[in-house]
């Protein structure tokens, strides 16, 4: 995957958090990992891509961290049903600017949540992933790119 | 005062317009989760505005605006999605839409576009 492929996903993240309150995210170095061990904390917002790319792409964080993204936009309800609504919408603005710059070729799902163990995601295995690290406040989260193309 | 139904699989969403909403203009007089509930409460409420994302579960927006549209021709769709690319824009606005606003948004850029909607 070029620079620029995953600058497009990196930008997407930095779209949402620059409409929250506190917009001093920040975005850590890259890094390919195995499949067999997917990151992810504690909930995540997973879309399936497919057309010229085929595969996911997910934002995970932890609680904590979406607790407070929710009430930095003005959301004052924090129940989980509201967190894996949070995570759904970060990862559809993440995939939604990657269509707006891959064009509309690059077909996304509905986003699906999960919550829990790292287990609980299955990648495939013959692939690895891109991890895009975020820092926010004084948490972590991630983006992870799964796709071939 | 104009009536608005919301339409998005989002709570978060809704509520966001929800309380971005200018109340000396609109008056929210339904929520919908997909574009399959929207329809039936399109019929029961009979908004003059509908606030409407894309990609939700069920029935997507692309195919619940065009039946919207067949229902009343002269409601006024506000697509909100964060599918931004030109060629889901353009298939939003032949299917009947009147604007597109981009995800995520402000209350400002909200309020803009519901009210250059509703100026036409």
């Amino acid at each position: 995957m070029s620079e620029q492929t995953l600058q497009v996903f990196i930008d997407g993240v930095v779209r949402f958090f620059e409409h929250t309150n506190d917009k001093n995210v920040k975005v850590g170095t890259p890094y390919l990992v195995e499949n067999e061990t997917p990151a992810a904390y504690d909930v995540t917002g997973i879309i399936g891509i497919s057309g010229p790319y085929r595969g996911c792409v997910y934002f995970t964080a932890p609680r904590i961290l979406l607790k407070h993204l929710l009430l930095s936009i003005g959301e004052t309800e924090t129940t989980n049903e509201y967190l894996f609504d949070l995570v759904g919408e970060v990862a559809n603005t993440i995939s939604g600017n990657a269509r707006s710059a891959f064009g509309h070729e690059f077909m996304i799902s509905v986003p699906a949540m999960i919550e829990g163990a790292p287990d609980h995601i299955h990648l495939p295995k013959n692939m690895r992933s891109y991890v895009i690290p975020i820092y926010w406040k004084a948490y972590h989260a991630a983006v992870v790119i799964c796709l071939e193309c | 005062m104009l009536s608005l139904m919301i339409v998005d699989d989002s709570n978060i969403i809704r509520r966001k317009i929800e309380r971005c909403n200018d109340s000396d203009k609109f008056n929210v007089v339904a929520s919908a989760c997909n574009g399959a509930e929207a329809l039936d409460l399109f019929v029961k409420a009979c908004p003059q505005v509908v606030t409407m994302d894309l990609t939700m579960p069920e029935m997507d927006g692309i195919a619940c605006i065009q039946q919207l549209v067949a229902i009343d021709p002269n409601v006024r769709i506000l697509v909100i999605s964060a599918l931004s690319d030109k060629a889901t824009g353009i298939e939003a606005l032949k299917k009947g839409a009147r604007g597109f606003l981009c995800k995520p948004f402000t209350e400002e850029q909200l309020i803009e576009a519901l009210t250059e909607l509703t100026e036409d």
